[in-house]
């Protein structure tokens, strides 16, 4: 497989690519279980997180990944406030030429600035979530979990998104995803949370009950986002909770149903789920962390700095 | 394949695997005997020789090592190489183990997958099984077992190809640097 400089979205990627990460992501995580979990594949390398937003998992999950590779990790705190978009971006590039960092793991509210930072350093830029617009490695950890659960082959798996559809990047790059592999996708929301721009063929429910009939295999709850709504989308979190939450008279039906349950962390206990959902036995939220690394790592194995082609820079 | 002769046919072959588990036999291993393959035609050797010794040696263990992650080329490396993992389905732990790769020529193969073992475990004992050395060491590496030694100019390849990988089973020395 040809390495490619960055990784920015899931569009751009081949069905060789992504059969590339999925595959190898597999050995990776097998060398969880080695009493030594590291490899020296990128020793003499930085990889350096640069996270304009806070996130301590996505965060944490790049570091123990690149660790693992035995790459040097290097974390550049961004003061948010410093920050609007455009000219301190391209300073911070600047700086991190400078520092002769081989892969950056980018971070921003704004949709677009990993590219805008791909195209302006020779190093591998991996987009670890941006605005409303994408999360690649969480849509290749999410599929790589299904595909565990499904024996290797999604197609024809019904999933559905459950919550702030609107103001998410995860539901946007793993729907994207899921269906590019055969699954059913199906979205359900307060209707102020439902982009307008949902492709046609995707189910759109207003209740649990609608869900229930459309028998889903997988239930993907949404983290909702409180620090991104600058209006209320719903009278109240109790509220959310009760009409579309994961209730325990809920988690019994679906139990009983033996749906599976994800959700990308962190969890608002008592807004999407209730306590007794971490303990059911089909919740891959910890199979779904523990991918992460294993995924990232392979996303990490494939790029190569410096290796730009005209596709790769979008 | 190439259209000149082989340097060994299937026969040769078999001939020196056999003579290759003779020798293992004859140093009377223990019962923490292993035997494990470097991805890729190390491992059917190793699987060739475990056939002949595990009716002698019943307690024999078989595993594999995929070196990739070890390798000190892949900065430079175009392609990247697809992962097969390395499978090691024993405790490697003061165990006595033979590694088996189907050439030996700079001696980083060997490095790659010495290293790689150790961090499996802390083997007792660690030998190294070939099935051609066609020299060229860049590192300071020697086999305690060789099939067969084959002088090749610098420019040449030489290139084993098993059944169960290539179709046949046979070493060709062809032009075009290293294998």
């Amino acid at each position: 497989m040809t390495p490619r400089k960055d990784l920015l979205d899931i569009q751009s990627l081949t069905d060789e690519e992504l059969d590339f990460i999925l595959t190898n992501a597999v050995p990776f995580k097998n060398l969880f279980k080695r009493s030594v979990k590291k490899v020296p594949t990128l020793r003499g390398r930085t990889v350096l997180t640069l996270f304009y937003e806070p996130s301590t998992r996505t965060r944490s999950s790049f570091e123990v990944a690149a660790s693992r590779l035995s790459a040097d990790v290097v974390n550049f705190s961004v003061s948010t406030s410093s920050v609007v978009k455009g000219e301190s971006v391209l300073d911070t590039i600047s700086t991190l030429e400078a520092m002769r960092t081989d892969y950056v793991v980018v971070r921003h509210s704004n949709s677009g600035i990993p590219n805008l930072i791909a195209k302006n350093t020779t190093a591998s830029v991996i987009n670890a979530g941006d605005g409303f617009h994408a999360h690649p490695t969480q849509a290749l950890l999410d599929v790589f979990t299904l595909k565990e659960v499904f024996g290797g082959d999604v197609r024809g798996a019904r999933i559905a998104f459950i919550g702030d559809i609107q103001h998410s990047r995860v539901a946007r790059s793993t729907n994207l995803l899921c269906r590019r592999m055969g699954m059913h996708t199906a979205m359900l929301a307060p209707s102020s949370l439902i982009p307008r721009d949902l492709p046609q063929d995707i189910a759109v429910f207003g209740s649990w009950a609608e869900l229930y009939a459309w028998k889903p295999d997988v239930i993907y709850l949404l983290r909702v986002q409180m620090e991104r709504q600058n209006v209320p989308f719903f009278p109240s979190l109790g509220e959310y909770h009760r009409q579309f939450g994961m209730t325990d008279d809920r988690l019994a039906r679906v139990r009983d149903a033996g749906v599976w349950v994800m959700h990308p962390g962190p969890v608002n206990r008592g807004v999407e789920l209730t306590d007794n959902v971490m303990t059911y036995e089909r919740c891959l939220i910890d199979q779904q962390v523990e991918n992460g690394i294993a995924v990232r790592m392979s996303v990490l194995y494939w790029l190569k700095p410096g290796s730009a082609t005209e596709e790769a820079v979008v | 394949m190439p259209d000149k002769e082989p340097i060994l046919t299937k026969q040769d072959i078999a001939q020196r695997i056999e003579r290759i588990a003779s020798a293992i036999e004859e140093k009377k291993p223990g019962k923490n005997l292993a035997l494990v393959g470097i991805h890729r035609r190390g491992v059917p050797l190793s699987e060739r020789v475990y056939a002949l010794l595990k009716p002698k040696l019943p307690d024999l263990r078989i595993g594999r090592v995929d070196i990739s992650l070890y390798r000190d080329d892949l900065k430079s490396l175009e392609i990247m190489p697809k992962l097969v993992g390395s499978d090691i389905p024993f405790d490697l732990d003061g165990m006595h183990v033979i590694l088996f790769d189907e050439v030996m020529h700079t001696g980083r193969t060997s490095r790659a997958a010495l290293e790689e073992l150790l961090d499996h475990g802390r083997p007792g004992k660690i030998e190294l099984a070939v099935l051609i050395d066609r020299g060229g060491r860049e590192l300071p590496m020697c086999a305690d077992y060789v099939g067969q030694g084959v002088e090749v100019a610098d420019g040449q390849r030489v290139s084993v190809r098993f059944e169960e990988v290539d179709g046949e089973d046979a070493v060709y020395v062809t032009e075009g640097g290293r294998r």
